[in-house]
């Protein structure tokens, strides 16, 4: 046994005296599922093969997809599972491709704030002899905070969807406050379409090509002009939403900070920072000086929806040694409407051994 | 020891490539019959000429089998993995210009940029439960500059040839495709993004990285400088002894 394997094993025990069943999980999963949930970009992540009956499958990149599966299929409630095995994904230049994960996962209904504490009270009395670096989130604030815009529905699902790419989120919110190069665009384009009826523009274009119709086209169009009359979203508040996403402090400074913003519709999400960090307290968290940054997590962890968080090593250029966080949504999309509140994380050994 | 110099084998990519080199004083020329792949080079000592397919040489670059390789930087781009660790990029050789579009039918006349391609994506989703699917064969390429600009809800389907094409077999809803001048995108009833290219590409010379270059290195230096580039960094003192 390697050094990381016997600090996997030490760690798997160390989750199953917390309460965990170990689980396991197949190396091949099929491809559409993950490809569905992680999009084209799990291609760059992930080994595909193909199987002559199965069609597409992926080295598993994570277990996160088998164990959600495996527990909609015959799990009971609550339910704490726990896993060790290599996953597998491309990296260029001399980082590993095939690693250990070991994770622990939650998955229950009631008292999530309990289950947020539970793991990350857990993951850091294991962590607890390395030099690592603590850092919290909580996605559930930013979805808040874009539910909470002044404008249209439209607007707001559009900016949710791309929470996890901060640029192109960045791009629509200055689009949407009629700012930049994105907003100068849309406007000759809106000038255009309304120039003349879209029938006629769509006949004068040219041929039909392809799968997506004129109603289609048309449609757009008309959701293209109703968002022209749809107001700014107001530079405050942008302004707002930008210190919100900059914010990083110990986490009982941040609820403060994010309270006192006075900003109402944020006010059920913070309710529930408030409970974790009560419930991080009473496990022996402080959160007085635990790190909170409001952005963490939106570039990597992109089906995590409440409560993130991540152990990093002191050097930047090295991954995060462990991370996880609350994937509510996720469940929902893979058991076909059946969803449970769930929160877990895993633990990279191999990181562990090098700190050593 | 020699340096070896792969450059493309046949059509313009070749001739433009042996002017590129005679302009700057150094001779290549196939030798023996015309249908024989084999060349030589007057005016540097040393170097030694390899005629391969533009496609195979970016590996072979990789492999370090040759030392310099003509290509097109498109190639280079997509078909290794983090390509600057591989090769050093010495010069553009201005031809082979070639842009990498995203292009969509003319009658979308609702889309014009990227902002307006993700946009749809995410609508085509809702709407038919599946992703937009882009043609293309720069895999690496587009996905990368999808990812960078913050597009989601597509697909990339693999297209070898003819991809203009797939849009009007419903294979797929937008391509990815080289084009000069736009003739077979009109053709088929296409327009393109207005945003920046995926990539624009031209012929260019590389240099190995992997490439033994203890005897090759000087051989190089009097190359490189006559054809007035400079050498890679990474290679200004090696073989220096020996030179």
């Amino acid at each position: 046994m390697t050094g990381a394997e016997a600090l996997a094993a030490a760690l798997l025990a160390e989750m199953q005296s917390a309460g965990a069943v170990p689980v396991a999980a197949d190396i091949l999963q099929p491809a559409e599922t993950l490809l569905d949930l992680y999009g084209e970009d799990i291609r760059a992540r992930a080994y595909v093969t193909h199987d002559p009956d199965l069609g597409e499958m992926m080295l598993r990149p994570d277990f996160t997809v088998p164990v959600v599966q495996a527990h909609m299929r015959i799990g009971a409630e609550p339910a704490r599972y726990c896993y060790a095995g290599p996953v597998f994904r491309k990296q260029t230049g001399g980082r590993a491709r095939e690693y250990l994960q070991v994770g622990y996962e939650i998955f229950a209904r009631d008292d999530p704030a309990r289950a947020d504490a539970e793991v990350f009270a857990l993951f850091a009395r294991l962590l607890a002899p390395y030099a690592l670096r603590p850092v919290t989130g909580d996605i559930g604030i930013l979805k808040a905070a874009v539910a909470g815009l002044s404008t249209s529905d439209l607007r707001k699902t559009a900016l949710l969807r791309h929470i996890w790419h901060p640029k192109r989120f960045r791009a629509l919110l200055e689009r949407m406050g009629g700012q930049g190069p994105l907003a100068e665009a849309r406007a000759g384009l809106i000038a255009r379409l309304r120039a003349t009826p879209i029938d006629a523009q769509i006949a004068q274009a040219g041929q039909m090509v392809g799968l997506r119709s004129e109603v289609e086209i048309a449609a757009r169009v008309a959701r293209l002009i109703a968002d022209a009359e749809t107001p700014p979203i107001p530079q405050a508040e942008v302004a707002a939403l930008e210190q919100l996403l900059a914010l990083k402090a110990p986490a009982s400074d941040a609820l403060s900070t994010m309270q006192a913003m006075g900003w109402e519709a944020l006010a059920p999400a913070l309710d529930r920072l408030a409970a974790r960090l009560e419930a991080l307290a009473q496990a022996g968290i402080d959160p007085a000086t635990l790190p909170f940054e409001a952005s963490f997590g939106r570039t990597t962890m992109e089906y995590y929806d409440g409560f993130v968080f991540g152990f990093l090593p002191a050097r930047d250029d090295l991954p995060p040694v462990a991370t996880g966080g609350r994937y509510d949504a996720l469940t929902a999309v893979l058991g076909q409407g059946q969803a449970i509140p769930a929160v877990g994380g895993v633990i990279r050994p191999e990181l562990l051994e090098a700190l050593t | 020891m020699s340096l070896k110099l792969g450059v493309p084998s046949k059509g313009r990519l070749m001739e433009k490539t042996f002017d590129w080199f005679a302009e700057r004083g150094v001779q290549m020329a196939r030798t023996g019959e015309a249908r024989e792949y084999a060349g030589a080079v007057d005016g540097v000592a040393g170097v030694e000429l390899v005629l391969l397919s533009a496609s195979e040489i970016p590996r072979e670059l990789a492999a370090g089998r040759i030392h310099l390789g003509v290509t097109g930087s498109d190639l280079v781009r997509e078909t290794l993995a983090d390509w600057q660790a591989q090769v050093w990029e010495l010069a553009g050789m201005g031809f082979g210009h070639a842009d990498l579009i995203i292009a969509v039918p003319k009658t979308w006349v609702d889309v014009e940029t990227l902002d307006d391609l993700d946009a749809v994506a995410a609508a085509f989703r809702a709407e038919r439960g599946f992703r937009l699917r882009i043609a293309t064969k720069y895999h690496r390429l587009v996905r990368d500059y999808l990812r960078a600009h913050g597009v989601a809800d597509y697909q990339l389907v693999d297209s070898q040839g003819a991809t203009e094409g797939t849009i009007r077999n419903l294979t797929a809803e937008a391509v990815a495709d080289i084009t000069s001048t736009g003739e077979t995108l009109r053709a088929n009833h296409l327009k393109i993004l207005r945003d920046a290219p995926v990539h624009c590409s031209q012929a260019t010379l590389f240099a190995a990285r992997a490439a033994d270059w203890s005897g090759a290195a000087p051989v190089l230096r009097v190359l490189a400088a006559r054809l007035g580039v400079a050498m890679p960094g990474d290679l200004v003192r090696t073989g220096v002894e020996q030179a």
